[in-house]
């Protein structure tokens, strides 16, 4: 039991970062599932994609985070892109467009999976940078730099994503679109362009996100089936479309499955995220932070 | 004498001509497997099929096996195991292959087993582990330079001894695999008196290490042993990196898998320094053929884009294609109990030395490399193909020095 009080502290700690690392590959489904009702199956697909182009910026010299930032602009209009084939093949055809939709989804993320395999072969992949590899010390704890700035990168994203949805007017319609689409077209809006540029933003974050994923460890093809249901739990407990519920969330499963892994064994950790989920689920069905 | 020799010319040509139509007309020896070409064993997967695919060429420049072309038919299995004894099923019933190979890794194969004892073929194993062990499958022949569990981790825990560890750490995947070789190393530390104070398993989708790492390092071991799969061990050497072992640990790795992948190595760089990992080769060992076999390799590699070196799969590879080929040219004969007697009696001569098996199917004396990393620096692959970056500790026959100890000094910390 003594080992337990000693290693709390750090296990909390620890847990933390992690959490923060899930909110941060938990943002932009967030936003596309969370807020636009869009199965995006592809999130994590999407992220591994903005990984590779992440890798492929670095061995030109470039930081892995700006590198990150610089790659959101052309994710963003890809992601316009490919909201606007989903609602012209899919969502404007009506109420099976849902079912339909995740066959999509998968159908994108499959492709992503295949096409990288196709141009990187299935070695994994890492990035080099000051804070990868190295750990600040604080008395007698350690930690990994790449954690830190992961769990930084998910601050920031939730700050800016926050003031964006309630200050400007495009943010605005975005929340609109998700709780009530026809009185937004009553208001002389168009919620197809507004969910397509929602989208795009989704995109846009999810490769800051995955230049996240080759920070924190290496990549290869297939490691969005990794992350496929720990970033749905992280939504749904959340509550759809909350961003700071989504760190919030991000955190309660960092931390838990810490303490499980350093008390139980790390067998128990993944089991953490789904007993949390349908625990959270059986007595607020709307998730922690939803409406 | 001009028409003469016009006549012969003419006959010889003929007789050329006609052999090529009999063998044309022989249908081609067909043999099949899947192989994991992508997902997590999808790396060592593709370069040890570029190995095979060089076999094959090499047998069918010079005529076939008995006057037949060999045909290569493979399926990607995905690393998933559920996939195997399907794709068998198709090489068997719908392709109808002569003649099967095991896909690489314990986990894709063990699915297999209860197919091909049912149905009596031979399978050639493909660096599985113990998976014959509850089937006994009598015409099982592994290539991989372990056989039961304490081969793996004999050479790790002897250095440990050597070194006067008395307590151990264990963390493994929580994989079949893992687990059969983890279980072995806990009954050697066990018999060797060592205590355990560190015990953990982790699941395959563990995205960071860290805790564990820092955990084993309040535990204060005097040994580290981790079997752990490629994407896993990688993070692992990172996150001790960052987290650091402690001064206890003298030696640290035993059972890391993707530790003898050229991108991983060429990757982590100096952080594999000190690290004591389980290989099938490194350079240094001296056998018979390699050396040409690794120059014709990594032509081919560099266009396949796998993995350059290639030292921890592909010979072994090659290798099995040598077996099929000593076995079918020795006994003339296709028959899957007339080739597996051949291969259970007599040594076999391959790139990777000669090979004998025993009555398990396993290898009867096995040469597991226990070796140490050393003064490995960032991005250089050609270091890895001169003897020194990698010091043999074990067998004893290929030793080419002794462990430095303990690890934080190994590391130049």
């Amino acid at each position: 039991m003594g080992m337990f009080w000693e290693l709390l502290p750090e296990a909390i700690l620890f847990g933390i970062l992690l959490g923060g690392f899930y909110a941060a590959v938990s943002m932009g489904l967030s936003v596309s599932f969370g807020l636009l009702d869009v199965p995006n199956v592809a999130h994590p697909a999407i992220m591994v994609f903005g990984s590779y182009c992440t890798y492929l910026l670095a061995q030109q010299g470039l930081d892995p985070i700006v590198a990150g930032v610089l790659l959101m602009p052309p994710f963003f209009l890809l992601g316009m892109a490919v909201y606007r084939f989903y609602y012209e093949a899919f969502e404007r055809r009506g109420a099976e467009a849902g079912v339909r939709g995740i066959a999509f989804f998968f159908g994108v993320a499959l492709i992503i999976e295949v096409g990288l395999i196709l141009a990187f072969g299935v070695d994994q992949r890492m990035v080099e940078a000051a804070y990868v590899g190295v750990a600040a010390s604080v008395g007698e704890i350690r930690i990994p730099l790449r954690m830190l700035v992961a769990f930084g990168v998910a601050v920031v994203l939730t700050v800016a994503l926050t003031l964006y949805m309630s200050r400007t007017f495009t943010g605005r319609a975005i929340k609109a679109v998700a709780q009530d689409e026809p009185a937004l077209r009553l208001m002389g809006a168009d919620p197809v362009r507004i969910k397509q540029w929602a989208f795009g933003i989704a995109t846009g974050v999810s490769a800051l996100a995955g230049a996240m994923l080759i920070i924190v460890g290496p990549v290869e093809p297939a490691l969005d089936r990794v992350y496929i249901g720990r970033t749905f739990a992280v939504v749904v407990l959340a509550g759809l479309g909350s961003m700071t519920g989504t760190v919030a969330a991000g955190l309660i499963l960092g931390i838990s499955e810490s303490i499980v892994l350093m008390q139980f064994g790390a067998s128990w950790a993944p089991a953490v995220s789904f007993a949390l989920l349908l625990a959270v689920l059986g007595f607020r069905p709307q998730g922690l932070f939803g409406r | 004498m001009r028409r003469i020799r016009i006549l012969l010319a003419m006959l010889g040509a003929a007789l050329l001509a006609a052999a090529g139509i009999a063998t044309a007309q022989q249908p081609p020896i067909k043999i099949g497997m899947s192989m994991p070409q992508t997902g997590t064993l999808g790396a060592g997967g593709q370069a040890a099929l570029l190995a095979l695919r060089m076999w094959v060429d090499d047998v069918n420049k010079k005529g076939g096996l008995l006057g037949r072309k060999v045909d290569f038919i493979v399926y990607d299995d995905q690393t998933n195991p559920a996939l195997t004894p399907g794709i068998y099923t198709k090489l068997l019933d719908v392709d109808k292959v002569d003649l099967i190979i095991a896909p690489y890794g314990t986990v894709p194969t063990a699915p297999i087993m209860p197919l091909v004892k049912q149905r009596g073929l031979l399978l050639m194993g493909n660096f599985s582990f113990q998976v014959n062990r509850t089937v006994k499958h009598d015409m099982w022949f592994n290539n991989s330079p372990w056989n039961d569990a304490s081969s793996w981790s004999d050479g790790f825990f002897r250095a440990g001894q050597k070194l006067g560890a008395k307590t151990v750490a264990f963390l493994a995947a929580d994989q079949e695999f893992a687990q059969n070789l983890a279980n072995g190393a806990r009954d050697l530390a066990g018999k060797a008196g060592l205590t355990t104070v560190y015990n953990q398993n982790y699941p395959p989708a563990t995205v960071d290490f860290s805790s564990m790492i820092r955990a084993i390092r309040a535990a204060k071991p005097d040994m580290v042993f981790v079997m752990s799969y490629p994407n896993d061990s990688v993070a692992i050497v990172r996150a001790v990196n960052e987290i650091g072992v402690g001064p206890s640990v003298k030696l640290f790795g035993g059972g890391m898998v993707g530790l003898q992948f050229t991108p991983n190595m060429v990757s982590l760089g100096r952080m594999l320094n000190g690290i004591v990992n389980y290989n099938s080769y490194v350079p240094g060992i001296k056998y018979p053929g390699i050396e040409d076999f690794l120059k014709r390799y990594a032509k081919l590699a560099a266009e396949a884009r796998v993995d350059p070196l290639g030292f921890y799969l592909p010979p072994f590879n090659y290798a099995i294609g040598q077996m099929l080929e000593q076995a079918i040219n020795a006994t003339k004969s296709l028959d899957h109990k007339v080739l597996a007697n051949y291969l259970r009696k007599n040594e076999m001569k391959t790139i990777v030395g000669p090979i004998r098996y025993g009555p398990d199917g396993e290898w009867a004396t096995p040469r597991v490399v226990q070796a140490q990393f050393r003064g490995v620096v960032d991005k250089n692959m050609d270091q890895f193909r001169k003897p020194g970056t990698q010091v043999v500790l074990y067998p004893d026959q290929y030793k080419t020095g002794d462990v430095i100890a303990p690890f934080e000094k190994a590391r130049g910390k």
